[in-house]
């Protein structure tokens, strides 16, 4: 199954640059639909980036965040053909988990 | 044997008694402590996202109140065409950065976004958030213990919640 989580995560030897953007609709629960109902709130909480067994940056999210989540960090270490894995749980309590070489 | 259990006195002995009893209550509040600082480190916070107001938001995340610092870089663009995607990023120079977090004064829920930093990872982030209308950016690092924020305003001409 496709993952929803879209990873490129480049090393140039001494620090790793990493984007990831991940399918969601980020619905915040303020907005109605065309019927006028409230479009409840559906959105990722937590999206996890680990490296070598270690967390390497978490973020905790709320409905303010745009659709299709985009965000970009960078940490210190990561070697090319190294992991890094990513998951998100949202309000709902799904999850998706991917797996990502590094560059 | 008897000697040795008279060693205190009474009024002695009631006094370490209380403080004994002071400690065994002062060790049920540190559990509780550290359990809010081994929470505050994988849980999702949730109070944050329920606060009001920045100082609210922020007491929540962090503790504290924040100071402003010239310290920290905040881009955003100066008019925001589609409120629903507004890139917003930070860097600092800070140092001992541990966490870094975004909210907008007039939205609905004012806290955006909050990250972890480890050590080893950049304080510098990049995030597409959505504003409501024209409105503060407050960007807020915890460094070294401390908090420190810095504000731009940024104007939108289509809101970013569906209006």
């Amino acid at each position: 199954m496709a993952s929803t989580i879209r990873v490129r995560a480049t090393s140039n030897g001494d620090i790793t640059e990493v984007q990831a953007l991940i399918q969601h609709p980020m619905d915040s629960g303020f907005v109605k639909d065309a019927k006028g109902e409230i479009i409840p709130p559906h959105f990722i909480q937590q999206l996890t980036f680990e490296y070598d067994g270690k967390s390497v940056f978490v973020a905790d999210w709320g409905g303010g965040v745009s659709k299709d989540p985009y965000v970009k960090f960078s940490f210190k270490g990561g070697k090319k053909g190294d992991d890094l894995k990513i998951s998100w749980v949202d309000n709902k309590g799904a999850t998706d988990t991917t797996t990502a070489k590094i560059q | 044997m008897d000697r040795t259990d008279t060693r205190f006195s009474a009024p002695r002995r009631l006094i370490l008694q209380g403080i004994g009893a002071v400690a065994l209550v002062g060790l049920g509040n540190i559990a509780f402590v550290s359990s809010a600082f081994a929470a505050a480190n994988d849980k999702y916070p949730e109070d944050a996202f329920k606060a009001k107001t920045e100082a609210d938001a922020i007491k929540a995340l962090y503790g504290k109140t924040a100071e402003a610092s010239d310290k920290v870089k905040l881009d955003a663009p100066e008019i925001a065409e589609n409120g629903a995607v507004v890139p917003v990023s930070v860097t600092t120079t800070l140092p001992d950065v541990t966490s870094i977090s975004f909210l907008v004064s007039e939205n609905p829920v004012v806290l955006v976004a909050s990250y972890k930093i480890p050590a080893g990872t950049m304080p510098s982030i990049a995030n597409r958030i959505k504003m409501a209308k024209t409105s503060n950016v407050i960007v807020v690092v915890e460094a070294g213990g401390k908090v420190y924020s810095t504000t731009k305003e940024v104007k939108v001409t289509v809101g970013g919640c569906g209006g």
